[in-house]
This record gives C-alpha cells, structure tokens and sequence, in this order.
C-alpha cells in the first residue's frame, strides 16, 4: 500500500495563535477515503485534531473541507483521486477548512454562521396551498421528478465554501440557499411562488449576484447542480411572474432576448444601457439609470476609443449578421418562443441516451462531400 | 494545413477586435487555415440559457451545422471561454438526448440544415495543446519570451463543469495554459486567481462585487510579481482590461498596472509577429512591462 503524506492545515482561534500546518505519513490502499488517513492521524497521531465526521458513506453532510484545492467530502473522496490534483505530482494531500465561513477550529467551520443562516433565509419549508386536501395532493409526476435533484441536497456546504460570488460579496445569499428556493418554487403544492421569487429579486445580494462561474457545480457531491437551479429560479422569475429586480438582472437577460433577435450578434455597446434602462424605443439611451452609468464608464470609454479599440461607428451601428441569416434567426425565436410549455431538457432526470457515452470525446466533424 | 471551421465571437469582432485580427495573424503560422463561420449567431453567453434553453441550443445547434457544412474541416474552433462553456452546453443536451435533438433540427429543417451529433468544439487553447502540440508550438517561437513573467486566466466557462469540457486525466485541459505559456520561452506566476472567475457576467448587476472580483485577481497577480496576465476569454479581457482603472479603486490598489493579454496576441509575440500587428496598442492598459514601442519583446533582449 502506498504512503500518503496528509497536510493539515490546524487553527485554533482560542490560542490567539495564526494557523499552522501540520504534516502526517499515512499508508492507504488508493481507493481508500480520505476521511480514513484524517481519522488515522487523529487516532494514532494529534487526538487534538479538529475534525467533523459521522456517517462516512455521503449521506450526513459532516466532512465537507477543501481536499487538494476542491471542496467536498472527505469520505467518498479517494486519496488515489485526490492526489491527482496534487500541485507538484507527488503523493501529497493538502487539507483545508471549507471556505466562506469561518474556522471554529481545524477543519471544522462555523455552518450556523453562514450557511443555515442562508438556508433559513429562503423560507426552507412548504407553504400549502389552500385548501390543504383531506387527503394527499394530487400532482403531476413530472413536477415532482424535477424537484428531487435539490432534494439530493446534504447540507455539506461544499458549494457554499468555494462561490466565487460570496468570496466577493460576503453577503450573497449563495448556492445552497437558492437551490433549496428552487425547491419550493418548482413544487406544484407551494402556495407562495410568487412571494418566494420577489423576496429573492428585491435582494440586491439575491437571485442575480451569481456570476455563471460553475464551481457550485463541480463542488456538490450530490449532482444538485445549484448553478442550474439559480438559472431556472431566473427563469421563471422573469418569464413566468414577470418580476423586475433590483439589479437590472432581468433587464440585462432581455437585452441579449432583443439584440440578438435583432442582429444574431451581440452589440455590446447597446447591453449596458438597455440593462439599466430597458428596451424601450430609444434601447435605454436616454433613462437616468443608465446616463449615470455610462457618465461613470465615460473616461474608459473615451480611452478604448482613442486606442481604436472601440470605434464610434461600430457603437452607433452595432455589428450584425446579413438580412438572410437575421430572418433565420428571427424565425428560430418565433418558432421556439411560440411554444406553449418551454422546452427543456434536465441531464439529470433524463440521463443520456444509451448509444452515446457523453464523456468521452465524440468524434470528427468531418462530413465528406458536404457543400460549404 | 489543418482546415478548422473558425468560430470567432461577437467581442472578439466588437469590443476587443485585436483578438480576431489576432488569431488572423497566428492561424496561418501555426498552420491552421480558417474557414470563418460568419453565418453563425451569438452563442448565448450563458445569459441566453437563463431565457430559453431550447432558444440558445437552436441558435448554437444552427452554427454547428453550419460548421459541418464546411468541407473538410477536422473541427471547429473557438477563441472564447465562454463560447466555449455556452456551445458545450448546448452540445451536451443536444447530444444526449435523440427526442430533443430532433425538436431543434425540426426548425433548423426550415433552412435546409441540421445538426448531427458529435461535433468536436475546441477552443484555440486547446487546440494548441492538443492538435498543435506543445512540441511543434516550441518550435515554432522565433523570439521566445524569455523571463516574461505571465499569469495565467482561464474564464470559468472554459475550466468548469469538468465533465461537460471532457477535462480528465487524458486530456487535463485546465492545466494547459501554464503549459503553453513555458513552451513559448515564458515564466508561469502561480497566483490564487488563474481559475476564478473575472466578474464580467454581474458588471450589470452586482457591480461592486464584479469590481472586487477584477481587482483582487490583478493584484494577487500583481503581488506575485506577474509582469501580464494572459486569457483565452474576450469577456475576462474586458473587465480586466477595459475596467482596470475602476477595478483599482473598487480594491484600494492605486499602484495597479497590469497588462492583459489575449491568448493569441502573447503566441504572436513569441512567433515573431510586432506587437503593433497583434493590436497590443488598443488595450486601456498599456503593455509596457511586455514590449518597449521599438516592437520588441521587453523579455527577448539578450542580456
């Protein structure tokens, strides 16, 4: 069995000490869990080693800490996959606290501080609707499959350690949190849809701070996807409810709706103000909100322009596709946008089709006599 | 020549034109011959997914099958991260799933195209890697960028979910740009931002926080002593570029002064191309510590 060198990272906020790292050699067959060499140094080397563990079979949500850079549990992350994430090859498996919250001492953080207070944020329980039947609601299959992918959720605090968005803005409501709104706000029994999303979107540290960067989604160790829950609670706020939030995040999605529809590219000179102002006739030009955010943008601006980075032309006249591929466009939008019920597809309930093996790489693109 | 149906982005032709006309410049010296797809539409930018999944998959799924329109070519090619992440996206659904795929080739019928499953998408970094070779790319470096200190920045849509970009042990595409930086005669700056994410996409929304993002990665970046920054993601090029001088002050950092350059501009400097060619002269900040304006490259000069 090989060694394994563990490196620890130890804190005690109590001993006023800055933290420290400590570093074991333990022997482990390589499909053997991390949370085994953790246990081991605890029982045979430090029994002063901070640690939070029950279950050991990915079910209890305790060990979620950072493991070679990626946050996730300790026990179902084997030391053989671990150290291939090691920064310079060896067999080496730096351990961290989770990110985002603070130490309360080695690898145990503070989740009452950030995370449950997050959660409890978002109403986390049904709110039924009324009357409540004598007996059991009566909903449609589907809608209930498509709930139970945040209802994989274990509270480990994997995705909430590692949000981009949070590390920047502490107060953002983050990925656990939305995910467990996305719930509620997907379950046909819920009476407060409504209520729940505006709540989120009159938030500025709400629904629109998430910035697309994936890591909830590599993080969770239960495919929630908290990501892909963020963009469908997006949706339906829009679409479905027709809510405007506070930081302009359904106006900027409208933006890209209107400019691609109108030029199949993107004109980017045109999203700023049109996210601030809206797509009225003059595309937001003229609306206080946005004056004062191209007013503040102004002295960049004029600098991307006398370095020809931005020409005033291409400002004025945004680039745009040639009138026969525009008609196609417009023709893609009308035909999906005319559907009754949204078209989507969930990777997650719907798996992938048997003939194909999505993650190996597909093949060439290659197609012999076709026309260009 | 390896014949690529070219992909090049809405920015890349708008707000950083220097990187298309970059990749212009480089393409032929790599031996790559570009077929432009100029046909193709926005690829959604992860926005448009937010709207409408089944919009954004016909309008990528539209460009793909204009890609394999193209005779002969062995794939299609990018230059954006978030092309990259936006079209892998719709590539993954549309792949997976016969039922859906036949929905949006059902439109796409009413142009006379349709999308056919397994279309292989790379972005230029990856192309480099993969189909160049680093071995190949070593050789090709005229003026090696010697004691050029570069930090790497990926864009998140080119690094993450690792399943859907196929990142594995064979093919550990987030690993690839320090790879390429030392073939092309550089030094890498291992710093905390290389894989995070730049703040572009809430630069509407959340500004402060989009603001704090930019400016922590360019100091962390700074107080490694990284001379620029290099990315293959136009949008990251914005913020970290175009809103450094804001980014500064949203982080205190009034000493900041970072270079940032787009992937295909620092291999041009290594093959021999004036960085005037490359556009380096358009960026808001001026790439000093890169080249002197006497167009050479500040890390070439034999000592």
């Amino acid at each position: 069995m090989p060694d394994y060198t563990l490196r620890i990272r130890r804190y005690n906020p109590e001993t006023g000490k800055a933290p420290y790292w400590d570093q074991y050699t333990v022997t482990l067959d390589t499909h053997e869990a991390v949370l085994t060499g953790i246990l081991e140094v605890k029982n045979r080397h430090d029994g002063s080693l901070g640690v939070r563990c029950s279950c050991r079979s990915a079910i209890c949500g305790s060990c979620g800490m950072r493991i070679n850079g990626q946050p996730g549990l300790a026990c179902n992350t084997q030391v053989g996959d671990a150290v291939k994430r090691s920064k310079d090859g060896s067999n080496t498996i730096v351990i961290e606290p989770m990110g985002n919250m603070p130490v309360i001492r080695d690898l145990i953080v503070d989740m009452d501080a950030v995370h449950w207070k997050k959660v409890g944020r978002v109403t986390p329980w049904l709110l039924a609707k009324e009357p409540v039947p004598e007996r059991e609601y009566i909903v449609p299959r589907e809608s209930m499959v498509d709930v139970t992918q945040t209802m994989a959720c274990i509270q480990c605090g994997s995705c909430v350690s590692d949000c981009l968005a949070m590390e920047a803005d502490p107060e953002f409501i983050g990925p656990a949190a939305l995910a467990k709104a996305y719930r509620f706000v997907g379950d046909p029994r819920d009476a407060q849809h409504q209520q729940r999303l505006e709540d989120l979107a009159e938030d500025p540290h709400g629904l629109y701070t998430c910035t697309h960067c994936f890591k909830c989604i590599d993080a969770c160790p239960k495919d929630v996807a908290p990501m892909s829950q963020i963009m469908r609670l997006r949706r339906i706020a829009g679409q479905d409810h027709h809510i405007e939030d506070v930081n302009n995040g359904e106006r900027h999605e409208q933006a890209f709706v209107v400019l691609i529809k109108k030029y199949g590219l993107l004109a980017e000179a045109d999203i700023v103000p049109r996210s601030y102002g809206g797509n009225g006739i003059t595309g937001g030009k003229f609306s206080p909100k946005s004056g004062q955010q191209i007013a503040q943008s102004l002295p960049f601006l004029v600098k991307a322009v006398l370095r020809g980075k931005v020409s005033i032309k291409e400002t004025l006249i945004p680039h745009r596709l040639a009138p026969e591929d525009r008609a196609q466009i417009k023709t893609i939008f009308e035909t999906v946008k005319g559907r009754e019920k949204r078209n989507e597809l969930n990777l997650y309930i719907t798996g992938y089709d048997e003939d194909g093996d999505p993650h190996t790489e597909p093949v060439s693109t290659d197609k012999e006599g076709a026309t260009a | 020549m390896t014949k690529v149906a070219y992909w090049p982005g809405c920015v890349s032709r708008g707000f950083t034109p220097e990187l298309h006309g970059a990749m212009n410049l480089v393409a032929p010296k790599l031996g790559l011959d570009l077929v432009q797809l100029n046909r193709g539409s926005c690829t959604g930018a992860g926005v448009l997914a937010e709207h409408n999944q089944e919009l954004v998959d016909t309008l990528n799924g539209r460009t793909f099958a204009l890609a394999q329109q193209v005779d002969q070519a062995e794939f299609m090619m990018n230059i954006c991260s978030t092309c990259q992440g936006a079209m892998s996206e719709s590539q993954e659904r549309l792949d997976a799933n016969k039922e859906y795929r036949h929905d949006v080739n059902h439109t796409l019928a009413q142009f006379g195209l349709s999308y056919e499953k397994g279309i292989v998408n790379k972005n230029f970094l990856w192309v480099l890697v993969e189909d160049i070779g680093l071995d190949k790319l070593k050789s090709l470096v005229t003026n090696p960028l010697t004691n050029l200190k570069v930090g790497p920045f990926y864009g998140c849509y080119i690094v993450r979910p690792v399943e859907r970009l196929h990142i594995n042990d064979e093919n550990p595409r987030d690993t690839y740009l320090p790879k390429v930086i030392e073939a092309l005669g550089g030094t890498v700056i291992d710093y905390a931002g290389s894989h995070k994410c730049c703040g572009f996409p809430i630069i509407t929304m959340n500004k402060e926080a989009s603001l704090k993002q930019a400016g922590t990665h360019l100091t962390d970046a700074q107080e490694a002593s990284a001379d620029c920054l290099v990315t293959p993601c136009p949008l990251c090029h914005l913020n970290l570029d175009m809103q450094q001088p804001v980014a500064a002050k949203a982080v205190g950092n009034m000493e900041l002064h970072m270079p940032v350059l787009h992937l295909p501009q620092l291999v041009g400097l290594a093959l021999g191309i004036s960085p005037k060619e490359l556009g380096m002269n358009k960026h808001v900040v001026r790439p000093t510590s890169v080249i002197d304006w006497s167009e050479t490259v500040i890390g070439s000069i034999p000592a």
